[in-house]
């Protein structure tokens, strides 16, 4: 009973801010907002297969693309068959007075639902099955080949994607192509998926089938011997992850209303090894906390400093990831999580690490 | 496809294989010893041709203030005098670059020798790109040339037949790359240090049980991979006329580290079979007709990794490589 209350309180939340947030917040706060939840997703979901299964993938926003791509095309060229209620022009209808101005209207909310659902459905199921055919090969093999070829394969989506004028070539997908992305991800959609890939990570953490993703981890000689099968393990981390990049890539699409090969190339998957590096492989809190700073930090460092500023960003990170491995290689959190467990007194504390094994 | 298109798409892909070979030497012998993919290796080649385009535009200029053309950056009429004209640039291109592989060993590497693979995977990435956008800033993204030291024009090709031509630069480039291979294959199977680098490849503790100073070993491999790739670099931009910019690394270093994986990883024949392999494959895409509306010289960049996934779904220990399970 409690949990469908919580369920209850976290979509009344959600719908609540849905509509307060763009209303209340400037522009600019509200993008920052949007785009740290497409972030969270990634790097959630990332974690899944670095920092729970200790396997490597680098090439996380390749299957971003995938779901960016692939539902930005279905929404582009078969909305008026599928969702024949999408606004022309892309814009969704939105309050233009009152307290609620410039949050979309109810009407657009309920309107826009399934669209944006079958789109998030489309771009996932794509990117998780390309992450199967990638992954099966590779993944029978030790880690380090699956870094090598999530890489690779990055590179491929980005060819293959600007050699498809269909998509917009190397030009991208979007106005100025003449192409028209619907947008249609709001603040729900975005933070409903975050508490999604938030809860599925915890709780796959903490199933049966979370302790083998971690023996994998851990040695995977060993687990073998157990009798865990480690290539299904990873590879069902590694497609589970990859449905949920491609979740994130559909949201990005429709939230940007635009998509481009170069927001998903390797620098971009290398950000999101550095969120999940610094919050600590393994740990979900970690990687949330790390997502919202490395997208907001920048942000707030441009507008301050200027675009030069973007320049010394890369140096910076990678900076900042080597000290990291040579000092506290298990990342600021390590693998335990941020709690409020602290507040309440007398309750005896569970441990949520595993011994160091290796 | 002609024959005479054929052998000249191969003369191509020898042309690329050669640069794809060395850089790809260096990956397999850190594999080797450390089991490591050296990221950062592909970084250390574009350092290479950065430095090769240095020295070019420094010796140009002291050549022409002292009064020797012989040595300024200008098309030599034999192939002698080019040679000549470019040994500082690939001295020096090597000298600094094996220091630069010396160190990243010293500095990165070496202190997480017993961390867990996956630590010293991050470092070996945050290497690649503290260099790559190190590089950016100090040298800008402005495209960079080496002058050439070659004639252009008929009197730099040997023509072999009506259609078939084969330019001397790509000739010096071939021969200087079998040389430096030679070379690496000499002192890996003659001296006594590249007896002790096998040593090292085959099992570290065994090695270091028998007196042979592992540490050391591993830093001689990480400064001669580090001195082919710089080579590498240096002929690259003198010879095939090629940009050099700051992301050359990560491109090249990719393909590279692919034929490096298809010959068979820690196998020094098997980088050079997979370095000749990529480029043949590379040539013969781009050269290839379309075939209607689909034109498969666009898909180049993907071939190396369509190769690579094919390659570890049907032989996953490369073409030359021994498959060894993971002992206990």
């Amino acid at each position: 009973m409690k949990r469908y209350l919580l369920i209850a309180v976290t979509l009344l939340l959600l719908f609540v801010l849905n509509f307060l947030l763009p209303a209340t917040l400037q522009a600019v706060a509200f993008r920052v907002i949007m785009l740290s939840g497409i972030a969270i997703i990634m790097a959630v979901s990332l974690n899944l297969i670095n920092g729970f299964t200790g396997q490597f993938s680098i090439g996380h926003a390749g299957f971003q693309a995938v779901g960016a791509y692939s539902s930005a095309a279905l929404t582009v060229y078969a909305h008026k068959m599928l969702f024949p209620y999408l606004p022309e022009n892309g814009y969704l209808p939105i309050f233009r007075e009152g307290p609620l101005k410039d949050a979309q209207t109810l009407e657009a909310f309920l309107l826009t639902a399934p669209a944006i659902l079958v789109s998030m459905l489309v771009g996932g199921t794509l990117a998780a099955l390309i992450g199967y055919v990638v992954g099966l090969p590779s993944l029978r093999l030790r880690g380090d080949y699956l870094a090598i070829v999530t890489l690779g394969f990055g590179e491929i989506i980005r060819v293959a994607v600007e050699n498809t004028d269909a998509l917009g070539g190397s030009r991208g997908f979007d106005r100025a192509n003449g192409v028209t992305i619907p947008g249609i991800a709001n603040f729900f959609w975005v933070y409903l998926m975050v508490v999604v890939v938030i809860l599925v990570a915890r709780n796959l953490r903490f199933s049966v089938q979370g302790l083998s993703y971690l023996s994998v981890r851990e040695d995977e000689v060993a687990a073998q011997a157990m009798g865990v099968n480690t290539t299904k393990i990873k590879v069902n981390a590694f497609v589970v992850g990859s449905f949920f990049a491609g979740v994130a890539g559909a949201l990005f699409a429709h939230f940007e209303q635009s998509v481009l090969s170069s927001s998903f190339n390797f620098v971009r998957s290398f950000d999101f090894v550095t969120m999940i590096v610094l919050g600590g492989l393994g740990s979900i809190t970690g990687s949330v906390l790390a997502a919202v700073v490395l997208t907001a930090l920048p942000e707030i460092l441009r507008s301050s400093l200027g675009a030069e500023f973007n320049q010394y960003r890369l140096v910076s990170y990678a900076l900042l990831l080597i000290v990291m491995m040579l000092v506290r290689p298990q990342g600021i959190f390590g693998r335990g999580e941020l709690s409020l467990d602290f507040l309440r007194r007398g309750k005896p504390k569970v441990p949520v690490t595993l011994p160091p094994g290796t | 496809m002609s024959f005479e298109l054929i052998i000249q798409q191969i003369i191509i892909g020898i042309q690329l294989g050669s640069i794809y070979a060395l850089i790809a030497l260096g990956y397999t012998m850190v594999y080797g010893v450390l089991r490591l993919i050296n990221f950062a290796h592909g970084d250390v080649f574009m350092l290479g041709a950065y430095m090769g385009f240095y020295v070019a535009l420094f010796q140009d200029q002291w050549a022409k203030q002292a009064g020797i053309p012989a040595l300024a950056y200008t098309e030599k009429p034999d192939l002698f005098q080019s040679l000549l004209t470019l040994l500082p640039a690939i001295v020096i291109g090597m000298f600094i670059c094996a220091l630069i592989g010396w160190a990243i060993e010293r500095i990165a590497y070496r202190p997480l020798r017993k961390a867990p693979r996956l630590t010293s995977l991050i470092t070996a990435i945050g290497i690649s790109l503290f260099l790559s956008n190190g590089a950016q800033l100090l040298f800008t993204s402005q495209v960079r040339f080496i002058p050439s030291v070659v004639p252009s024009g008929v009197e730099g090709t040997f023509q072999l037949s009506q259609n078939i031509v084969i330019s001397k630069k790509l000739l010096i480039l071939v021969v200087a790359s079998a040389l430096l291979m030679g070379l690496l294959w000499y002192i890996v199977q003659n001296t006594k240090l590249g007896k002790a680098m096998r040593a090292v490849s085959h099992d570290t503790d065994a090695a270091a049980l028998m007196g042979i100073n592992t540490d050391g070993i591993i830093s001689f491999t990480f400064a001669l991979g580090a001195a082919l790739a710089g080579a590498g670099g240096v002929l690259f931009g003198a010879l095939t006329s090629a940009k050099i910019f700051p992301l050359l690394g990560l491109q090249m270093g990719l393909k590279a580290f692919v034929a490096a994986v298809v010959g068979g990883i820690g196998s020094i024949p098997g980088a050079m079979l997979g370095g000749l392999l990529m480029g043949l494959s590379e040539a013969f895409v781009k050269g290839a007709a379309p075939i209607g509306s689909f034109e498969p010289s666009r898909w180049a960049e993907a071939v190396a990794f369509l190769l690579l996934i094919i390659v570890l779904l049907v032989r996953p220990a490369g073409l030359l490589g021994k498959f060894a399970p993971e002992k206990v």
